[in-house]
């Protein structure tokens, strides 16, 4: 079938879905350059932003759609000079108001008027569990020491901390150390997300896929933390796909529970949605979210399961994995409507496992730095 | 562990909320959401980082009499899973 140009019955298949979270990019400015970044290579410009008024009114009709969390991410949010008052605005509206941030430029101050604003939780992210790794990768000589002294303020402040580390060649050894790291703050909470192929980081895809054994080695650590940290800290962990048998329910489903919305206000069903070609993605400066979320083209289009190719539609996990996640099907197979080539049943599948192999033993001399062009 | 002077408290960034939407009420924390029944709210309801499990058992047990002894295990059980997912705290 391909793609579902049906809103009214896209929305019925999929059960009326009421999103539960919705993720800002308040703006792709950010001082990292990290080579596996989730913002397009297409980098929006400030003067595109949506400002805090319009912020504000998505906020409430987030809520009122049933959105329960908000999370205020860019690129990196502080560069908005305005960050407190959307923080408040995203309080006023009712939601819980998480911050994903970089941490190299909110100093003590700062983070004392967010968390006025009314502040819920901090994920801080960090590139490497060392200074050398971190500034590496992030391509910013000082970010560990100011990610430090970051990660000592929120928890000094009683702010709750979730430290997140995307995992990749250049740091998957280091998965003790991160864990060490978090301890050592007090935050609650991590996060090992293996990278995601896409966008920025399918450009960076042969410098950053770690091996085989390599990924086996980081689970089963990841596994032993677990064990021994719980109660103490809460791990919470993406797997790497390429390597497994079945793939993800992307985003839970496409169009179930999240909205992502850019610096611009284009409203997507996941953040790396704008890869596929020829979807139509509404604004909120035309549309009220509402109207989005149950009619847009693009919400519609992946949603639910008649969209789905045959081998999917027929088989009893659709409605466990969706066919998994449309962006890499579109990256592996060319086809965004494919079966996620992660999958075992993928005519594809072979080729997955191949160039995860290929690419992992393959030198490759650096990054391709997140930039704007 | 079934300690009775223990005092519970949702830790910060954890807060107790209706959710119309879907119905019923809800647990936000850190990127999770825990959906609550009818009993969960009425035990959370409770704790306020003031009460003692002893008079949270015996606050439930009034409002719904029942005996303390039979539900005490049920709120323990129910406030320690909580903690070990790290959205409760004991004193
Ligand atoms: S992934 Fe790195 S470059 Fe991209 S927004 Fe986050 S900190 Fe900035
Ligand atoms: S065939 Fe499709 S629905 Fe079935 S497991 Fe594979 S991706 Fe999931």
């Amino acid at each position: 079938m391909g793609i579902q140009t049906d809103p009214r019955l896209a929305f019925a298949e999929a059960g009326s879905p009421v999103p539960m979270g919705m993720l800002c990019e308040l703006t792709h400015r950010c001082p990292l350059q990290c080579p596996y970044c989730s913002n397009p290579l297409e980098l929006e410009r400030k003067s595109a932003e949506l400002d805090v008024e319009a912020w504000c009114r998505v906020f409430r009709e987030a809520a009122a759609l049933g959105v329960l969390q908000v999370h205020l991410s860019g690129g990196e949010p502080a560069a908005r000079r305005d960050l407190e008052q959307i923080v408040e605005g995203c309080r006023d509206a009712g939601l819980y108001a998480n911050l994903i941030t970089a941490g190299v430029n909110i100093d003590r101050a700062r983070l004392e008027r967010l968390e006025a604003a009314g502040l819920d939780h901090v994920q801080l992210s960090f590139q490497g569990a060392d200074a050398e790794t971190t500034a590496l990768v992030s391509h910013m000589k000082d970010a560990h020491s100011r990610k430090r002294a970051f990660a000592r303020e929120v928890v000094d402040l009683g702010l709750p901390l979730t430290i997140n580390a995307v995992i990749h060649r250049a740091n998957i050894e280091q998965i003790d150390d991160f864990i060490a790291l978090a301890l050592e703050f007090g935050a609650r909470r991590i996060e090992i997300a293996h990278a995601q192929y896409y966008g920025w980081a399918l450009a960076n895809r042969a410098a950053l896929m770690p091996t085989r054994a390599q990924t086996e080695r980081a689970i089963a650590r990841v596994e032993a933390a677990r064990a021994r940290l719980k109660g103490r800290l809460t791990i919470d962990s993406v797997i790497p796909d390429y390597h497994a048998r079945y793939p993800k329910a992307c985003m839970n489903g496409w169009g179930r529970q999240s909205i992502n919305v850019t610096p611009a206000g284009k409203v997507l069903p996941c953040h790396a949605a704008e890869t596929i070609p020829g979807l139509e993605f509404w604004n909120v400066a035309e549309h009220s979210l509402g109207d989005i979320w149950r009619d847009s083209p693009a919400f519609a289009a992946y949603r639910g399961t008649s969209w789905m190719n045959e081998r999917c539609r027929s088989c009893d996990r659709r409605e466990i994995d969706w066919g998994g996640c449309r962006c890499q099907a579109l990256a592996l197979t060319g086809d965004a409507s494919e079966t996620d080539p992660v999958c075992q049943l993928s005519p594809y599948h072979q080729r997955v496992h191949q160039l995860a192999q290929e690419e992992s033993v393959r030198i490759v001399e650096g990054f391709r730095y997140r930039r704007p062009s | 562990m079934s300690d009775l002077t223990r005092t519970p408290q949702l830790i910060r960034g954890v807060r107790m909320r209706e959710d119309p939407a879907r119905g019923g009420w809800v647990l936000l924390a850190p990127e999770r959401v825990f959906k609550l029944d009818e009993i969960g709210r009425e035990i959370l309801s409770r704790v306020d980082g003031e009460r003692s499990l002893e008079t949270i058992v015996a606050s439930l047990a009034a409002a719904f009499e029942a005996e303390p002894e039979r539900i005490a295990a049920d709120v323990v059980a129910f406030l320690d899973g909580l903690a070990e997912r790290q959205v409760l705290a004991f004193r």
